[in-house]
């Protein structure tokens, strides 16, 4: 193990976790912005190959592996903790920059881990990061999404161990590689890397969640968790044909979802299920450009998602309101955050000269290139979907359509700050995509700009456009939610818990009369034989007595059965 | 900043309506001059990108709308029960 002089790009940011709790001030601010910074420096020190190898029972464990996938993952997700850190800058929750920095620390542990051990162990370190980002909101409705949220994710966590642990007994290997849906355990990973990713039919714990934090807690969820899980799909099960169709069928719930939405951070994150949904299509089509294409737009998606919901914390930290049904006008007196959140907007709808356009674009061309014409033509119907839902409506909804009279004080100081920076990124990686390209897993053979893919992405979009102000009076807010998933677990199943604990309740009272009974039947007829009056024992106050030794009795009877 | 933006005046809305539509004729237009290299059939008919984008999207709209009426609760749903010790 040469292994001295390498430090681990997580293990930085997470030791900045832990120091966080003890700094006040400027120095507290330099290190949220140093960790990050730290970790980036660190991660692109590292040679390629597996650099840390450690024996445990009987396998090999790799805890630091780097290639150009595990970098690029790594690169975006400590990039994201140093924006998501400026932003919050101001956050006056103590626990949540730590908590987002354990979570941003194990999401990088997850891409740099060259053994299944490694991942699942930073997986579940990520679930207590980001459990504990949603609770230093300290709201009530926080605090009950997050204990949802604690359930789904510690159940999946269940299902990946079940997974791995079955994959080590069969294959002796920990390694982590590529593997085939072929075996129970290798079913259970992939069902444990997919509830993470937000797919059917649990979806429902992110936008029931993330919305639930704080201005900048949702920042920072929005990054780590379901783009782990896309890089997990990546490495683990490239070209698994079932996932183009999970997929697909996550682009279009996300919208049908957001077209519904009211609340301004639900639209967006039922649209992260949405632009998920392209990435985990593009990794079941398989093909190199397809992986490529869904590396790159799981990079530009954590810029230009950030960037929205930046704008949304902004609107929320500076009006705490929430509902587009309650919000409109805000361009008035805060036109950083509209610019910004618009610009993210044209990312996100894959604008020619945003960062989307560039990404999103390979998955589509891979699509043709494998004559796949019902998935291509599916994807673009996606597409102009996406500028309905998040392009168009989250934007118009919040900054512009009828005045609510609002006219709060734009973002200021490190969060105008980190909505620049990002906002720069989405028109730069737009502009000149070459150095994304330059780390993709596979060498990138596609020109994004020509003519004729300009021209008809122009023509999507914009007809797109046309037809969310021609149905405008359909995309009427309204103060409502939509059921999902989540009713299951939020209404008839704790209805049913209930009804059964009053069941169970009233058994064991059943049972508590039955046992006194018959205790005090027995106590009754040892009272009479061995009590003050009884034959065996007049001068004892053995009442009592009997039921200690009942109590004994019994005792004993459980030592020895649990013994 | 006073309350008159230049966007608050009906007539600029009316001149950037205009603008819209022009270039939706444009992109549409170009066709003319630009070749596409279709990879598919249906990609060489004659403005079929702009015809898909709108109809799907009048689509989507209409299959939300729909679902809305069967799925769409007060936002005080939850609320309500959970209020009550439901799962909390």
């Amino acid at each position: 193990m040469s292994s001295a002089l390498i430090l681990h790009p997580a293990l930085i940011l997470i030791a900045g976790a832990l120091l966080l709790p003890f700094l006040r001030g400027t120095a507290r601010s330099i290190a949220v912005l140093a960790a990050p910074t730290f970790a980036l420096i660190a991660l692109w020190l590292l040679p390629e190959g597996r650099l840390w190898e450690v024996a445990w029972l009987d396998y090999q464990l790799a805890p630091l592996a780097v290639d150009k996938l595990s970098r690029l993952f790594a690169t975006i997700f400590a990039l994201m903790a140093f924006a998501g850190g400026l932003f919050a800058l101001r956050q006056e929750s103590r626990l949540e920059m730590p908590a987002a920095f354990l979570y941003a620390g194990a999401a990088i542990g997850v891409a740099l881990a060259g053994d299944l051990v490694t991942v699942f162990v930073f997986w579940e370190v990520m679930a207590v990061g980001s459990t504990l980002v949603l609770w230093s909101a300290n709201t009530k409705t926080a605090w009950a999404a997050s204990l949802r949220y604690a359930m789904v994710h510690l159940g999946g966590g269940v299902i990946l161990f079940a997974g791995v642990t079955g994959h080590l007994l069969t294959t002796g290997d920990a390694t982590f590689t590529r593997m085939q849906p072929d075996s129970i355990a290798h079913w259970l990973i992939l069902i444990g890397f997919l509830i993470n990713a937000g797919a059917p039919p649990l979806s429902a714990w992110l936008p029931d969640a993330y919305p639930e934090a704080s201005w900048s807690g949702t920042v920072f969820l929005s990054a780590f968790t379901t783009k782990t899980a896309v890089y997990v799909l990546l490495r683990g099960f490239p070209g698994t044909e079932i996932l183009i169709w999970v997929g697909l069928f996550m682009v279009f719930y996300g919208i049908v979802y957001a077209l519904l939405e009211n609340d301004m951070r639900r639209i967006l994150a039922y649209s992260i299920i949405n632009q998920v949904g392209f990435m985990i299509a593009g990794i079941g089509i398989g093909t190199e450009m397809a992986l490529n294409g869904a590396a790159a737009h799981a990079f530009t998606h954590i810029i230009y998602k950030a960037l929205l919901l930046m704008s949304a914390g902004a609107v929320l930290a500076a009006t705490g309101r929430r509902k587009c049904s309650e919000l409109g006008g805000l361009f008035h007196s805060m036109p950083i955050a509209t610019i910004c959140g618009t610009i993210g907007a044209l990312a996100i709808s894959s604008f020619p000269l945003t960062s989307g356009f560039i990404s999103k674009s390979m998955i589509s061309q891979a699509a043709a290139d494998g004559h796949l014409q019902a998935v291509w033509l599916l994807l673009a119907a996606a597409s102009a979907g996406v500028f309905l839902h998040a392009g168009i409506k989250f934007p118009w909804f919040v900054f512009f359509q009828k005045d609510s009279g609002l006219r709060p004080p734009d973002a200021s100081g490190s969060m105008r700050w980190a909505m620049i920076l990002f906002a720069f990124l989405c028109i730069a990686l737009g502009v000149w995509p070459e150095p994304l390209y330059a780390i993709l897993p596979y060498a990138v053979d596609y020109v994004p700009y020509t003519t004729a893919h300009v021209l008809t992405q122009l023509q999507l979009l914009l007809f797109s456009g046309l037809a969310f102000f021609v149905m405008l009076n359909y995309l009427k807010r309204t103060p409502t939610i939509s059921l999902d998933v989540d009713w299951l677990y939020r209404k008839p199943l704790p209805g049913l818990a209930r009804r059964l604990g009053t069941l169970l309740h009233g058994a064991m009272n059943a049972m508590e009369r039955g046992v006194s009974g018959t205790l005090t039947g027995l106590a009754d007829r040892l009272d009479a034989q061995r009590g003050p009056r009884g034959l065996l024992a007049k001068s004892w106050p053995t009442g009592s007595m009997a039921l200690w030794v009942m109590v004994m009795l019994l005792a004993y009877l459980l030592f020895y059965y649990l013994g | 900043m006073k309350n008159e933006h230049w966007l608050d005046q009906p007539k600029n809305i009316k001149l950037l309506w205009r603008g819209f539509i022009a270039v939706l004729a444009l992109t549409v237009l170009a066709e003319f001059v630009v070749h596409l290299h279709p990879h598919f059939e249906v990609e060489g008919l004659f403005g079929f990108h702009a015809a898909y984008g709108f109809v799907v999207c009048l689509l989507m709209i209409v299959f939300a709308k729909g679902l809305g009426l069967l799925l769409k609760r007060p936002d005080s749903y939850y609320a309500d029960s959970e209020k009550d010790g439901g799962n909390e």
